[in-house]
């Protein structure tokens, strides 16, 4: 366990209260068990009244050590170990993972899996926006958002519990393929979502976006530059709010993408506000996706023939996905055995989260539930 | 007609009837200690009901409704397991203040409940003073909440309770200058006195812009000094878990918990009584025939039915905004409201020398 | 080909490195004490390799391997370097300050792998607690209570 005395450089001295002698600065420790930090991410914070001087941030919390795990998992199995990391993109975790697998056998995905694969994963990336969006401003304080998100993203679970039996760690992605067709309902069910979400999501404009307070909230705070964020490693929603291009469907285009019509959203600021944009823009995106699909499924196999056994070839993998966070990417290291000889997972939770201290110093304490908001921090994700 | 004045009247002449003077007033003093603490349990039972209502059905659910009919009993039971559960008191904590800090919340809560007058003649003090009075008590339960803060020897208690003083100190301005602004109209403190001035109208069509002016900011600062989103900074339960009370649980959480909703209570109606008329039914000018239709309506009924509208706007605030920043709190206060209300209460003076009201 | 100004940049830079193009991508081996000035070059040379996506190691039983995937926002090709480190002793320079988020990767490699990173400006444990004997993600660590063996 960590003592407050090491948390702080140079040596100087914490009293028993966590007050920093002389400096008139006061240390507290944001989580592990806190309402802001939506899972056990333990922050150090050293406060000069209501400023934030230092942001440290304390992980390990729910590390179950996948990586470790995945050495002795079976290319088959390790995949629904992954559901668990980002469990609000576990599609795109799966996705990513038997992509790299595919790499590894040089398997061709039959185009019906190849749609139906991405058709998840844009569901996935709505549902964990909504999740976000209502998380988002119960950070700031308002309560009733949640419960909004929450009515679009339960439309959204009861189509992936259709399909995938589950609606959280769907676990549905496999080897060369998906591991079962669609349910016959889902075209349906997908459309009626498509009229539900384009009916309701005025009302989170109205509700959050146009929000006078909100805005001053989230308007020049935790303000990100394009060269920090490439610098620390930011992917996903928050780079792009920075400027920085860094959509992996369309910069490294996988499966359908590159067939598919859809914006990259960007905005310049790389503030809190602009994060927020960022992301409502890309639920329209996925929409817009959805809806090129939906009527687009091509009959045929939903899973390519693979052998009972997968056995990868000696050598190094690498595929990137993007997640409703960012990049996320699968480096496999095989010695050709039926398990891999190193697992890494680059999850964009990590690189996003070393930039908070950067971006929160020198404001306050509100602020920071501001920022923390809007990098939609998902700790498993995280820990790993 | 049912009234509450006559019910108090032949309780008087019966009392004074069988006792000397004396007992008279101890009795009827135990009578209204009684009627306080009833009220307050009643009150604080019903409002933290009303309050989880009304945010279920903004937020598209339902709400409690599994304890009694409608959930009408959730509070009750919610109470009893509060009552069941232990004190605990930190180990680092000043003890004595630690326990005492919610006694004076609480006890702040009731001394405010003296003079405002619930219905036609029906107040348990008709203070010549009563505005200042009302002001000047509901600021020392600040000091309750700074004692919470500083006696917890907790850093989210600490920043809630200097937050929360920060805020209240501010805001207390504004809420004066806006009582005051009716005061100017009126030329009393008294509160019957104010209530009787709304008798062809009430302040707040009275006083033209001004006063509608006056009665925004108050409902604004009121919302503030009550620690109520979106200006509960001393709780802000995403940044400070639960603020100055974050050590506290069982009924000395319950007792912070209901001086909360006591205190909602009587700054609405404070601010009913001010702005709306208190008591008073809805009276135009001479409009006899309308006005004397309007005076059906038990005086009672009226004023309560204010003050639950005031209690339900400031609770619709709580589930529609997100919360402030503290500067931009602070800055709200200082750079708008103070300056606003200042001019406005500028502007009514003039009209009230004028006369120009109606 | 990109792949090949890369070569021919990184062999002006060190004529030792040697080269790997099995894979998807150019990797490049080149020893611990050249890696820091390497790094700083290829950050600040006209092939702008910016961002440094994925920072770990592997351990070979014999040696570890530092892998550090870098590409850059501009061209957006990907290069991979890779430096093999003594196993009783390893030691590499920290690129933290020029990859920031070089600073949290390394720490987690700190404390999986157990490589010291010379120069970090904050070398502490980040996700095991301080008592924590051993380096989970050497193939070598067996950890008799939490991990079951397959």
């Amino acid at each position: 366990m960590y003592t407050e005395t090491q948390v702080i450089r140079n040596n100087t001295k914490v009293t028993v209260d966590g007050a920093l002698d002389g400096t008139g600065e006061m240390v507290i420790n944001v989580g592990p068990q806190h309402p802001a930090t939506h899972g056990v991410l333990h922050l150090v914070i050293t406060l000069n009244g209501e400023t934030i001087q230092k942001i440290e941030p304390h992980l390990g919390y729910i590390h179950r050590s996948i990586e470790k795990m995945s050495e002795s998992l079976s290319y088959r199995q390790f995949i629904y170990v992954t559901s668990r990391m980002d469990y609000l993109s576990s599609h795109i975790n799966n996705h990513a993972c038997a992509m790299t697998v595919e790499k590894g056998l040089q398997l061709e995905v039959p185009p019906r899996a190849q749609v139906i694969r991405v058709l998840m994963d844009e569901l996935t990336r709505v549902a964990s926006h909504e999740l976000w969006w209502g998380a988002m401003a119960m950070d700031l304080g308002a309560f009733t958002p949640f419960f909004y998100a929450f009515r679009e993203r339960e439309a959204i679970s009861d189509i992936m519990e259709e399909t995938c039996g589950a609606r959280l760690t769907m676990n549905y992605m496999v080897p060369g393929g998906v591991m079962a067709d669609l349910h016959p309902n889902f075209q349906r069910r997908v459309k009626d979502f498509i009229k539900l979400f384009k009916a309701k999501i005025h009302e989170y404009d109205e509700l959050v976006t146009g929000n006078i307070i909100f805005q001053n909230r989230m308007k020049g705070v935790g303000v990100l530059s394009a060269e920090d964020a490439v610098s620390f490693g930011c992917t996903g929603p928050v780079a792009r709010a920075s400027g920085v291009k860094s959509d992996i469907r369309k910069l490294y285009p996988y499966e359908i993408y590159d067939k598919l019509e859809f914006d990259e959203v960007t905005e310049t600021a790389g503030d809190s506000f602009a994060r927020y944009m960022v992301r409502m823009g890309e639920m329209h995106q996925s929409i817009r996706i959805i809806e090129q699909l939906i009527d687009n499924i091509p009959e045929g196999d939903f899973q390519a023939k693979t052998k009972a056994v997968l056995k990868l070839p000696k050598g190094e993998f690498y595929t990137r996905v993007e997640t409703a966070r960012g990049e996320l990417g699968v480096y496999i290291v095989s010695e050709g055995g039926t398990t891999p000889y190193r697992i890494k997972y680059r999850s964009p939770g990590f690189s996003n989260l070393s930039a908070l201290d950067h971006m929160a110093r020198g404001s306050k304490l509100g602020d920071l539930m501001a920022t923390m908001g809007t990098l939609d921090l998902v700790i498993p994700d995280i820990d790993r | 007609m049912f009234s509450l004045e006559g019910l108090t009247n032949s309780l008087q002449q019966w009392l004074n009837a069988h006792l000397n003077p004396t007992w008279v007033l101890v009795v009827e003093s135990l009578i209204v200690i009684l009627l306080a603490i009833a009220l307050f349990a009643v009150l604080g039972l019903v409002l933290v009901l009303m309050e989880r209502k009304v945010a279920a059905h903004m937020q598209i659910r339902l709400g409690p409704n599994r304890v009694g009919p409608q959930g009408i009993f959730q509070t009750s039971a919610d109470t009893l397991k509060l009552i069941m559960k232990e004190g605990l008191t930190p180990d680092g904590s000043d003890k004595f203040l630690f326990n005492l800090a919610p006694f004076i919340v609480m006890i702040v809560a009731m001394l405010l409940l003296a003079p405002i007058p619930f219905a036609r003649n029906f107040q348990i003090w008709d203070i010549n003073i009563g505005v200042l009075f009302v002001s000047a008590v509901s600021s020392i339960s600040v000091i309750g909440v700074l004692m919470a803060g500083w006696s917890s020897n907790n850093k989210y208690s600490l920043l809630g309770a200097m937050r929360s003083g920060a805020q209240i100190v501010s805001y207390e301005l504004s809420a004066g200058l806006s009582i005051i602004s009716i005061v100017v109209l009126t030329g009393s403190l008294r509160l019957s006195e104010i209530v009787a001035s709304q008798q062809d109208g009430w302040w707040l069509f009275k006083g033209h812009i001004p006063a509608i002016i006056a009665f925004v900011i108050f409902i604004i600062a009121v919302t503030a000094e009550t620690n109520r989103a979106p200006f509960d900074m001393a709780e802000a339960e995403s940044e400070l878990t639960a603020g100055f009370h974050t050590e506290y649980s069982g009924m000395k959480f319950a007792l912070f918990f209901l001086a909360e909703y006591i205190n909602i209570f009587i700054v609405c109606s404070v601010g009913a009584t001010l702005f709306l008329g208190g008591w008073m039914p809805l009276h135009i000018g001479n409009w006899e025939g309308f006005n004397h239709i309007m005076d059906y309506i038990p005086s009672s009924i009226w004023f309560f039915g204010k003050v639950f509208f005031l209690i339900f706007l400031i609770m619709w605030f709580r589930w529609t905004f997100p919360r402030l920043r503290i500067d931009q709190l602070l800055n709200l206060e200082w750079k708008y409201l103070l300056p606003i209300s200042m001019l406005n209460l500028l502007l009514i003076t003039l009209m009230a020398i004028m006369g120009w009201h109606f | 080909m990109r792949t090949e100004a890369f070569k021919e940049y990184i062999s002006s830079i060190l004529p030792t490195a040697s080269y790997d193009e099995s894979g998807e991508w150019l990797n490049v081996l080149v020893t611990p004490a050249d890696w820091r000035n390497l790094a700083e070059k290829l950050r600040h040379s006209e092939h702008k390799f910016d961002y440094l996506f994925c920072l770990t190691c592997v351990d070979w039983k014999t040696h570890l391997t530092m892998v550090y995937h870098l590409s850059s926002t501009d061209h957006r090709e990907t290069i991979v370097i890779k430096s093999n480190l003594d196993r009783n002793n390893p030691e590499i320079e920290t690129v933290s300050d020029i990859w920031r988020t070089a600073e949290f990767h390394e720490r987690e490699v700190y404390e999986l792998f157990g490589v010291k990173f010379l120069n970090h400006p904050d070398l502490r444990r980040l996700i095991l607690t301080d008592d924590f004997e051993g380096f989970p993600l050497r193939k070598d660590f067996e950890d008799p209570v939490n991990m079951i063996k397959l």
